[in-house]
Order: structure tokens, then sequence, then C-alpha cells
């Protein structure tokens, strides 16, 4: 098998009549961190999603980890289980403490006994520097101490692939630090990585490649110094003028 | 400016207003009292119109006379902040103390001073209040129906035992804790199943079969509305879910069964279920009417429950699935343990709702021949030797199914409160 380990072919989308993805092409190698950016309604979300089949894809082709994603849903849990996702709005689950949100999916979907999901779930939150809040609710934490929750939580299911949604973009500012820290620890790790973001600052510290997305297409992919050094579409500039 | 400050207490004068304020909010509750307890007017020398609106006007004035600002004394300060913020709420307030002082010595007299409780036939009451003779000597059938006398005892035990394993659930032990929700959904309502059918119908193990025609009273009430309950539930869960449902059978056949009960009234579906029922099924299969009764009224709840529920799901952010789906749950295992505790949660009060309608539904069984508390009462009520107590039958009854749907919600209320997490 290549160390290719998501494959995007031809990738069409649509919402009704309206077309949110167009003919997308995108390769990622194992431990490649790519960071996604564009303007509001450019269809970042959109892509991030479909590659666990959060949103299905109407046209082309989509492999992760040398599995195709189609309609058969007994596979879809399987590899669901291996990408891991960090949504914007965090998404706990607030009836669950902060260690039975990270031990439900181990322990239910993996099957891990009981109490092995608990010492990784609490090595895990260690890593984010959360484990003393683990028998709080997720209500009871502040927004930055939740997203960092939220990626022990991900983390616990042990996945190859870590998918990003603005992870910080619902942060108040001083809370955005810790949980990039958190990202760049786990990008050091080795850890391949998706991440949708606005944060350039992240994106030149961890990124191999950035990609620029407008009108649901792909509109620049570049490696992260030549992106940001000389970029070639006008829209990119124009995009990376207002943003930096 | 000076007229306005006239009969306003400042924290210099307070005391003489206070004194003179509270006197006269005394004279009024005095009068009124007097009037409504011994029959006696005090101001009988003035004209009637007057001497009717005395205790009014002069409440109204004396609460004038004591509302300031802020007068330091805690007790005075929450009066006037909370019933006497001006002339209306005044007004408000002392027309509810003239209402209740008013209407207490008729209520007493006829629950307690005129009533009789002795004596065992309908001569015994002689007072014009109420005769609760009549509820004492039919209390039996008002609780075991017509079950016979002899054979009482099967149903107290059967209760006891439930009302005992209901509480289970309080046994502080780690081992038994893990069952817990096991052991209510499944075991004790089959553990409760039993009992009835052997112990309270009987007909086998040696204890003679009491057809369930005879059962009836508050008993009746109780298992009607037990099994009611504990199969609606479930039902209209699934029901929920399948409203929701990717597939467009699941789907359909939800929506159509939903919109089939809600849309039909529970006598028409009571009637039914004994009449038109029976019809459609083979001669030689036979289905005790009760059971049909409970069917009918649980499937009825059902969808309504189900509509509860469905709120409860409709409640939740987008987000729960999404984040579930990520973490490789599919569909049972996203619903149980992430969508349904959530959404359950949200609709406790809706589903209380719904459940305190049910109880309160049961006497309706009545169309098919079952008589629980309020049949027995009708009954009772039409004997010819107790002619005419109609009245106390109604309040005994309103009373004691006010007790039970009272206990529900206040289950109910610190069952949200029990489940309350979030800040
Ligand atoms: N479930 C949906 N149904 C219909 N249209 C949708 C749906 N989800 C997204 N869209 C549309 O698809 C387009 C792309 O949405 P997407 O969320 O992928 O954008 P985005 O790049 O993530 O934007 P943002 O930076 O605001 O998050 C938008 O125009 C949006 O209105
Ligand atoms: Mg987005």
């Amino acid at each position: 098998m290549s160390d290719k380990i998501i494959q995007m072919e031809n990738v069409n989308k649509w919402f009704g009549d309206f077309q949110v993805l167009k003919d997308i092409n995108l390769e990622v190698n194992q431990k490649q961190k790519i960071v996604v950016c564009g303007p509001s309604g450019s269809g970042k979300s959109t892509l991030i999603r479909c590659i666990n089949r959060l949103e299905e894809h109407q046209k082309g082709r989509i492999t992760v980890d040398g599995n195709e994603l189609t309609e058969d849903t007994k596979d879809i849990e399987k590899i669901r289980a291996e990408v891991g996702m960090v949504f914007q709005q965090f998404n706990l689950f607030p009836h669950l403490s902060i260690l039975d949100n990270c031990t439900l999916a181990p322990i239910w979907v993996k099957k891990m006994p009981k109490k092995q999901a608990e010492e990784l779930a609490m090595k895990q939150l260690q890593q984010v520097q959360i484990a003393d809040q683990a028998k709080k609710f997720p209500g009871q934490l502040s927004g930055g101490q939740q997203q960092r929750c939220a990626i022990a939580r991900a983390l616990c299911m042990e996945p190859k692939i870590m998918l990003f949604d603005e992870p910080t973009s619902a942060l108040d500012p001083e809370m955005i630090k810790e949980v990039l820290d958190a990202m760049v620890n786990l990008a050091k790790a080795g850890m391949t990585m998706i991440v949708v973001t606005h944060e350039m600052g992240f994106a030149k510290e961890v990124a191999d490649e950035v990609i620029f997305m407008d009108e649901g297409m792909i509109v620049e992919k570049q490696p992260t110094k030549d992106f940001f050094a000389k970029p070639k579409s006008d829209r990119t500039k124009l995009f990376l003028s207002q943003i930096l | 400016m000076n007229k306005i400050n006239f009969l306003k207490p400042d924290n210099q004068n307070l005391s003489i207003y206070l004194y003179s304020g509270s006197f006269l909010f005394f004279i009024a509750v005095l009068d009124v009292f007097l009037g409504s307890f011994f029959g006696m007017n005090i101001t009988s020398f003035l004209p009637n119109f007057i001497s009717f609106l005395l205790p009014l006007i002069l409440g109204i004035i004396g609460l004038h006379l004591i509302r300031i600002e802020f007068s330091g004394i805690r007790n005075l300060d929450l009066l006037n902040k909370h019933i006497n913020t001006n002339i209306f709420n005044a007004a408000l307030t002392l027309l509810i103390i003239f209402t209740v002082i008013k209407s207490i010595p008729p209520i007493m007299s006829w629950f307690i001073i005129d009533a009789n409780i002795t004596g065992d036939t309908k001569e015994a009451c002689t007072g014009s209040g109420a005769c609760w003779t009549y509820i004492k000597i039919w209390l039996n059938r008002f609780i075991y129906g017509m079950y016979p006398n002899e054979l009482q005892w099967r149903i107290n035990i059967s209760f006891i035992l439930l009302i005992g394993l209901a509480f289970v659930g309080l046994i502080p032990s780690e081992k038994i804790k893990k069952f817990l929700t096991l052991y209510y959904v499944v075991i004790y309502p089959i553990i409760a199943f039993i009992l009835i059918y052997y112990l309270i119908s009987g007909g086998s193990l040696g204890l003679e079969w009491v057809e369930t025609g005879a059962w009836g009273g508050l008993s009746l009430t109780f298992i009607v509305s037990f099994f009611c309950l504990i199969f609606c539930f479930p039902v209209g869960m699934f029901l929920a879910l399948g409203r929701r449902s990717q597939l467009p059978t699941v789907r359909y056949i939800s929506v159509g069964f939903i919109e089939f009960w809600r849309g039909v009234p529970l006598i028409t579906v009571l009637f039914m279920s004994s009449v038109m029922f029976p019809m459609f099924l083979p001669e030689d299969f036979f289905m005790d009417k009760l059971v049909r009764v409970i069917i009918a009224i649980s499937l009825f709840e059902a969808a309504y429950v189900a509509e509860v529920i469905r709120g409860g799901l409709q409640a939740l952010p987008r987000g729960q699935y999404d984040a579930a789906k990520s973490l490789g749950m599919g569909y049972w295992k996203m619903h149980i343990f992430v969508i349904l505790p959530q959404a359950l949660k949200l609709v406790i009060p809706g589903i209380a709702n719904t459940f305190l309608a049910l109880v309160k539904d049961t006497p309706l069984i009545f169309v098919v021949g079952l008589l629980e508390i309020v049949g027995m009462l009708n009954l009772a009520k039409t004997n010819p030797e107790w002619l005419g107590f109609a009245m106390e039958g109604y309040v005994f009854a309103a009373i004691i199914f006010w007790i039970i749907c009272y206990a529900m919600s206040k289950y109910s209320y610190n069952l949200e409160l029990k489940y309350k997490t979030e800040r």
C-alpha cells in the first residue's frame, strides 16, 4: 500500500442545485499536515466533512486508508473510528463528564475494557493539560478547556488521521493559544492532520502544504513556504493581504 | 406636594404610621372574619352598601399608611415590595385575603363540622355537611372493586411486593447499580406481570381464578395506569425515532401510526378494542378485555409520547450527531448513549404531562365494563340505598387523583433536578 492515506479524485458535491465542491483532487500522505483556508462559504467544512462521510459526495472517489467511501455503512463506521474530528463548536456530550466523554467511544466502539479506556483517557487529558478537570461536566469548563477535551476525546480512539474544522474560531483570543499549542504538540508527534483554520501563524509553524479554496474549488495548493512567499493566483494574494 | 406627603410615612414618624396602618388593616380583617365565622356585623349601624365595602376601604387606607420606599425593617420591606407596591396591588391582596377568610367556614363545615362519619346506613347522615359514612361503607369497593373480600389479601400482597421492589434502585451497591436500567425497563415489568397474572388473576397454583370483570376500584386504576405507562413509553420512543428515520418505509409507517392514534378520541379506541377488535380475531382466540384495554390505551398514549420525544430529538443541535458519528458510533450506539439521554432529559416535563393525562383518562375504561375508582363511584351512587351522595364520591375521587398526580409531578420534578448537569 502506498503511503497516500487520503485520496480524493474529481470529487463533486451538491446541496440541491448548489454545487459546493467542484472537481476536488487532493492527496494526503501519511504524517502530512495540511492547512485549508479560504473565504466563508467556500466549502472548506464540506470538504473535510466528506473525508469521514458526515457529508456524502455525489461524484468522484474518496479513498481513506485504502477503503473507498461508499453507501456501505458498516465500513463507514470502521473508517470513522480511524479518523478523528474536532469541531468549531466543540460538540462535547453535555450529559457526560469529561472522562466519560473520552471513554464512551473506546468502550462501546472499540470494545476496550473500561479500566484500560480510562487510563488511556487520563493519558490524553494529561497531554492537553486538563487531567484535573476529568470529573467535571463540559458546561463547567471554559471554551479553551472544552476544545482541548474534544481533541483528547478524538485522540482516545487512536485515529490515524485528525480533521480540524476551525477549532479556534469560537474561542476568545486568550484561549486560542492553549488549543493551538495542543495541536502543535500533536503535529510534532507525527499525526496526519487536515486543519481548516485562519490561524496563519499555526500554518507557518506546522503545515507541510497550504490549500486555498474559493467557491468550491481548490484555487491554490503549495508547500507552506511558497504559499506565503509567492502565491500564484490573484485571489490568494487578495485573501492573504486581508488576513495577514 | 404637601397633600401627597400628608398620608405618607417617612423614617422619622414611621412608627405612628405603622401602628395606625396596622390597626386599620386589623379592623378590616377582623370585620370580615367576624362576619364570616360568627355572622356578626360590627358595622351594621352604617348603611348597607358602605358596611359591605368598609373592610376594603379601611384595608386600602391601612396598607397605604404603611407603604414606604425603604424602612430597614425586613418584613415590612418584603411586604411592601411584593404585595403592597401600589393601591391596585393592595386591593388585590385584600380581596384574596377576604375571599380565603370567607370561604373557610363553609368548606370547614361541609368537610368536618356538619359532616357525619359514624353509623353504617344512610340514616346516620343527619348533618347538612358531607356524609363520609357513605365513603366509609363503600371504601372497600372503591379500592378493590368487585374482587371477593376473602381474596383481597392477594391484591394487597402483590402491591406491597411491587412497591417494595420499586425501591431496589436505592440500594447503594455498585454491583446492582450497573443493572438498574435493565431492571426497571425489563425485569420489573415482568415481575409485575407475573405477580398480577398468578396472584391477582389466579387460576393456577391452587389459587381461585378471579375474572378481570370483577377487578375494579383504585387497584384497577393502578394496574391499568402502571402497565400503560410502561408500555407506551418504549413504543412512543421507537415511533419518535421511526418518524425521523432515513428509511422511507419506517418513516411513513411511524407517521401513519402516530397520526391515526392522535386523530381518534380515546373513548372510540376503547370501544373499538372491545367490540371491533375481536371480530378480526380467529374464533377460538381469546384475549382478556383488560389486556385489550391496556394495549389500546398504551398505543393511544404512545402516539402522544412519540411526539413529545420527537420535540426533544429536534431540540438537539446537529453537532451532537456529528460528534457521535465521527467517533465511529452507529445508529443505535449514537442514539442510546448520546442522543436519547439528552433528548429524554429535555422532555421530562412533557412526558410527565402525558403520563398525568393518561392516569386521569383511565376512568374511561367504563365503556368496556371495567370499573376503576370513578366507575365504582358511579355504580355506588346509583345504589338505591345510597342515593344522593354523588358529591361526596366525586370529592373523594378528586382527592385521590390529586394525590396520585401530585406525587407523579413531584417525582418528575425531582428527576429533572437529578439529571441537570449543565451550568
Ligand atoms: N446542509 C447544507 N444544506 C445546504 N447548503 C449547505 C449545507 N451546508 C453548507 N451549505 C452551503 O454550502 C456552502 C459551503 O459551506 P461550508 O460550510 O463548507 O463553507 P465553509 O467554507 O466551511 O465556510 P465557513 O468559513 O463559514 O465555515 C455554503 O454556501 C453553505 O451555505
Ligand atoms: Mg466551516
